[in-house]
């Protein structure tokens, strides 16, 4: 039997994308029997525990280790003294403006500390609970400086300074102005002229990534190379800068992100430890690693959002808008991290949402405080901009006593206008906005809402019920490499990949775009199963390791399918391309007359004469019969640069109940409709929405990173750090519309951030909805009961929250795992 | 995070158990289901020198009839309370506030006893306890005591069990006549603490309110019995307006504290709301 034979009567193969597929990763991702960078173990292996500073700002006096040398099973112990001539800095990939101010950021602290947390000294011991257990017999002395907190304050003349060798607290000021750019008319005219303008001042609370699997780090050094396995979104992003950092040249080092749980923008990221691990394995010659405690997780990996927006729109009587104008403070933290001002700056170009504005200025300040750096959260400076806009289109229907999505009728793009250049200059690629909207209120039962919303008002029902609107879009897809440039980030933004046919047939496919749990290793088994006809179960996916996947950029912005697979499947072009000439060879036909489907290479108009993919891979390894002048090999690699961004969109929509008595709120119905162009897999589509729609409304609803008047962070814990469970959360009503992306050969526009994006102006918009007629207009996120509470009944937006932190615990804060006595430990005794 | 060493002991009859709190040292901790004591163990804000773990003492686990009373093990689990019939039967305020303690993990490990002696302001055992005048069986080197639920907790997580004494088990009293219970937990997310709760004990005559006793979890550093609303409640016309008057008066005489959940008149005016509440609910309202 040949396999010529075996074929005839075959059925085409079923097309892998749009199936519903189970993610060959999850078994062991979610059972832990995996590579997780903790479970690696190598033979001498020494640990690390990182003593750090339980005060927000101070200069350090003293550092007394002597007694933790002496302790048992420790190797090493180091302060920033001993690392300060070769640390460096770490890196900041995005300086947003030419003259922006970056005061460098030690990863060990040499003789200031700038937030609770920061490395002062680290410990290094044969065992890990020997690490630990010395950290407590450090002795540090610090002489506290002011503590800067508040950025409305740390932008005022006079201000005390996080960084005392700079002038002011403000790293820069970034300006997109529509009117000079020439993609609007001018900004200030736009407003003068108005009939109308609202403004309002909008919270951006801080956030924490808060991903599963904490940081980890492993450095094992061979000579005078190392290896490195991390915990990390950009295995190789911290590739190059790690080499930059400390000097080791790059070809000197690998890094391997090995299964990675989560990261959410928190782990897109060089991290002090990371380079501290660095030096430590070279300066001791031995292999060392650290993983961070949850605490520690909480009070340094960097945090999220943090802004506080100034927002004017204008408009005329009967609701075009005419204009609009954002000022931004950004929380910077005390250092520039990775690309912790362009967080803000990437914003910048989606404040105009789908609206079509004549006139648009931008502006954000940068501000350093002593506290933890900021750098990306999923979504990254877009959730922001959605949020304003979205809740300034409520506030603007208000005003104008216009139905709120009337209001958002009369100034989206239409769906006739696409392409469509925004205000902010960029063309946005596809889409259908009303359809979206008309289906997404359909599965809310918008109507019923309605009538119900209606009536508890006029019963005075202690609950009443609201309905919020936010209708999205994002730019995904990042980046086209060229733009990124123009925006002064430090790299670029395609993509590569590459297949390897395997003798038996198997295929090989090495990506570029290192996932932590998106489900990358089965979409591109799905995109590559179509592309070359072979079976989904035969295609095995490479990646996180620099000495495997040698080019990428990993994963982060909705780039991974977008890039990254359209990298996979120019990759998978280049195969069939390749193998063609075989198989014209093998066949004895022209290339011109073969056709190729389902895998098989056919001589049109000869039935019966063929050759699979897969036996081209067989014949090419044995090399005994191919065309003169080419290479023997049918492998291929590809690089995506996309052209321009990608532009999901979509309609959400919350139904909130508000218990007017204690001022809890519930979501009581939650629908949307994405647009995120092809589908590859809606099981792994469904799972990023609604994996997004948690962390959108736990921004509305529960989660903030709160700092008491000394910098502690009180919500050290997730006692206190209110990360919401399914238990918490609604079902949700999904849908889609698909206008594919031109601008990528798969037609994907990317999901990771849609539903964080969309859903939490949508959320707090339906809580105002519910209360506005009894005084409320704005209410501060997180919408805590008591909050909301404090609004209906005492006006004003709900306040500060009281900053300690609940007494669970004993109220356990910031665990500074110094050893240093804090309030919080002394309370230690009884509990 | 690693917990600070200790020396760990694990016996198997109380005698034993008394033995190695005596024999501890400086700082002794009674280990029962551990999901207190651990975490702030591995928080290192506390550092015992020695841990007595009570899972392997015969005889604390479980629930009994005991005539007028129910007797339960201090080593019982959250998660055997839920189920057991006696306490469906003649204490299920017990059930519903356990029902409401964390998450499934950590039920089936926490104990009846460890929540109590913990006596956590937030926990949602010890107003419950409060509220059904349990008495706490303690056993010490000289011999056994029994604490009414008055004088049982007496500050920020310390209860009458004093240094080297064991919480061994808990009588709650068999309740007669027509009975409703409720206990209404405020908290943001499933798992959490109650920012507030009220526990409500009422009996029903004739249309009227015979009898109420009501617990408030978190409204100080001890839970804490309402007894101006008792009081006002007592004889009065089981009416929602009625109700509504006494329970206003739910925080009269609180000091709760202030934090990220909740300030302090805040919390006082959810302890009106949820006694209300729990009051309607228990009188069938
Ligand atoms: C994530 C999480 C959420 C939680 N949420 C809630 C909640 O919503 N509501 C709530 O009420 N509780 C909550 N808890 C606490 C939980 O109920 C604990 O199980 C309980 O408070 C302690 O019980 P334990 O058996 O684990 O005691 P342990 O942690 O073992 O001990 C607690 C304390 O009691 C002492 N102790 C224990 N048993 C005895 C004894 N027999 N005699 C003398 N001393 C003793 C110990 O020495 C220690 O000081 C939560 C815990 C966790 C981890």
């Amino acid at each position: 039997m040949t396999a010529v034979e075996d074929r005839t009567g075959t059925p085409a193969p079923e097309k892998e994308i749009g199936k519903a597929r189970r993610r060959k990763e999850d078994a062991r991702l979610i059972t832990g029997r995996t590579t997780w960078t903790d479970n690696t173990v190598l033979p001498g292996m020494l640990h690390l525990a990182v003593v750090r500073s339980p005060v927000a700002h101070a200069r350090i006096t003293n550092v007394d280790v002597s007694a933790a040398r002496e302790a048992p099973g420790v190797v090493a112990v180091y302060t920033g003294q001993d690392f300060a001539e070769e640390q460096g800095s770490l890196p900041c990939a995005w300086p947003v403006t030419p003259d922006m101010v970056n005061p460098g950021h030690p990863s060990i602290a040499v003789d200031q500390v700038n937030h609770v947390g920061e490395a002062v000294a680290i410990i290094v011991a044969r065992s890990k609970t020997a690490a630990q257990d010395a950290v407590e017999l450090t002795d540090i002395d610090y002489e506290l400086l002011p503590v800067v907190l508040d950025m409305e304050q740390a932008v005022q003349d006079g201000a005390d300074l996080v960084h005392d060798q700079l002038e002011s607290n403000t790293s820069y000021h970034f300006v997109f102005d529509a009117g000079e750019m020439g993609t609007g008319g001018d900004t200030e005219q736009a407003f003068s002229g108005a009939d109308v303008v609202v403004s309002r001042r909008f919270v951006q609370q801080r956030l924490i990534p808060a991903f599963m699997e904490p940081r980890s780090v492993v450095v094992q050094p061979q000579g005078d190379n190392y290896t490195m396995w991390s915990s990390t979104q950009v295995p190789h992003i911290l590739r190059v800068m790690a080499a930059m950092v400390t000097g080791i040249p790059e070809h000197k080092l690998r890094v391997i992100a090995p299964d990675v749980g989560g990261g959410f923008g928190g782990k897109l990221q060089v991290n002090p430890e990371e380079i501290l691990c660095l030096l430590i394995a070279r300066r001791l010659g031995k292999p060392v690693k650290w993983t961070e405690t949850r605490s520690e997780s909480l009070m340094t990996a960097h945090h999220g959002r943090d802004q506080v927006q100034f927002v004017d729109i204008a408009a005329d009587r009967e609701g075009h808008v005419k204009g609009l104008r954002v000022r931004l403070l950004a929380d910077m933290g005390a250092y520039l991290r990775l690309i912790t001002p362009g967080v803000p700056a990437l914003g910048a170009f989606m404040y105009p949402g789908i609206y079509k504005f004549p006139a648009y200025r931008f502006e954000c300040d940068g501000v350093f405080t002593n506290k933890v750096p900021t750098d990306a959260y999923r979504g990254a400076g877009r959730p922001e901009a959605t949020f304003a806009i979205e809740r300034i289109m409520d506030e603007l229907a208000v005003e104008l006593g216009m139905d709120p999505m009337e209001l958002r009728r009369k100034n989206w793009i239409d769906a006739a206008e696409f392409p469509f250049t925004t205000v902010a200059g960029l063309a946005y690629d596809s889409g259908d906005y009303e359809t979206a909207t008309q289906q997404a209120l359909e599965l809310l039962g918008y109507d019923e809402l309605r009538a119900e919303q209606q009536q508890r008002r006029e019963s005075n029902d202690p609950v009443q019920l609201g309905i919020g609107i936010s209708t999205f879009t994002e730019m995904c897809g990042l980046a086209p490499s060229r733009v990124l440039g123009s925006l002064s980030f430090g790299a670029g933004g395609w993509e590569s990949a590459s297949i390897r046919m395997l003798p038996t047939g198997k295929v090989e496919v090495v990506t570029g775009s290192t996932p932590h749990g998106q489900g990358h290793e089965t979409a591109w088994s799905q995109l590559v199963a179509d592309s070359l006809g072979v079976p989904f179960e035969d295609v095995e996916v490479l990646h996180g390791d620099t000495a495997i996947s040698p080019r990428g950029l990993d994963t982060y912005g909705s780039r991974s399918l977008v890039v990254g697979g359209s990298a996979v499947v120019k990759a998978a072009d280049k195969v069939i391309a390749k193998a063609r000439k075989i198989a014209a060879h093998l066949l004895e036909a022209s290339e011109d007359d073969l056709d190729f489907s389902g895998g098989t290479f056919s001589v049109r108009g000869t039935p019966g004469a063929g050759i699979s993919i897969q036996e081209i891979a067989l014949a090419i390894f044995a090399a005994h019969d191919y065309p003169e002048g080419i290479e023997p090999s049918i492998d291929a690699e590809a690089t995506f640069d996309p052209e321009n961004f990608s532009f999901p969109h979509g309609t959400h929509l919350c139904a909130m109940e508000v218990d007017t008595d204690t001022g809890f709120v519930k979501i009581r119905k939650y629908a949307c409709v994405d647009d995120i162009g092809t589908i590859v897999n809606p099981l792994i589509v469904e799972g990023q929405i609604h994996g997004g729609l948690a962390q959108g409304i736990a921004q509305a609803l529960y989660e903030e990173a709160i700092y008491d008047a000394d910098g502690n962070l009180t919500t050290g814990t997730f006692v206190d750090y209110l990360v919401p469970s399914a238990a918490d959360l609604p079902h949700f009503d999904t849908g889609n519309t698909v206008h594919t992306a031109p601008g990528n050969p798969i037609g994907a526009k990317g999901v990771g951030e849609a539903g964080c994006i969309a859903s939490t102006p949508a959320v707090v918009n339906a809580a105002l909805d519910a209360v506005r007629h009894l005084g409320v207009s704005d209410i501060r996120m997180p919408l805590t009961p008591e909050r909301v509470w404090r609004a209906i009944h005492q006006g004003g937006d709900g306040g500060d929250r009281a900053a300690a932190g609940s007494n669970a615990y004993g109220g356990a804060q910031t665990e500074t795992t110094a050893g240093v006595s804090t309030d919080a430990s002394s309370l230690g005794g009884d509990r | 995070m690693i917990p600070a060493p200790f020396a760990y002991a694990r016996p198997t009859t109380v005698d034993e158990a008394l033995q190695a709190l005596a024999a501890g040292g400086e700082d002794v901790k009674v280990m029962a289901g551990g999901q207190s004591l651990i975490p702030v163990m591995r928080l290192r804000l506390a550092a015992p020198e020695t841990v007595v773990d009570l899972s392997k003492v015969e005889g604390l686990r479980g629930v009994r009839d005991d005539g007028d009373a129910i007797v339960i093990g201090a080593m019982t689990t959250h998660s055997d309370v839920l189920s057991d019939p006696l306490i469906a039967e003649h204490a299920p305020l017990i059930a519903e506030a356990t029902g409401t303690v964390a998450d499934r993990q950590v039920r089936h490990r926490g104990t009846f006893g460890g929540a109590l002696v913990h006596a956590d302001p937030a926990g949602d055992l010890p107003a419950v306890a409060l509220a059904l005048d349990a008495e706490f069986v303690v056993v010490g080197p000289s011999g056994q005591r029994t604490v009414p639920a008055s004088e049982f907790f007496v500050d920020y997580l310390t209860t009458a069990v004093g240094e080297g004494e064991l919480l061994v088990e808990v009588r709650v009293p068999k309740l007669a006549g027509e009975w409703g219970m409720r206990y209404e937990k405020f908290n943001r997310v499933a798992q959490a603490w109650s920012i507030v709760a009220v526990a409500a004990v009422v009996r029903r005559e004739n249309g009227r309110i015979a009898e109420a006793r009501i617990g408030l979890t978190n409204m100080g550093p001890t839970p804490l019995r309402a007894r101006a609303v008792e009081e006002a409640l007592a004889g009065a016309e089981a009416t929602p307006d009625a109700v509504g008057a006494a329970a206003a008066r739910a925080a009269e005489g609180t000091e709760p504290s202030s934090d990220l959940n909740a300030q302090a008149d805040y919390r006082q005016h959810l302890a009106t709301v949820l006694t209300r509440r729990a009051v309607s609910a228990a009188a069938g309202l």
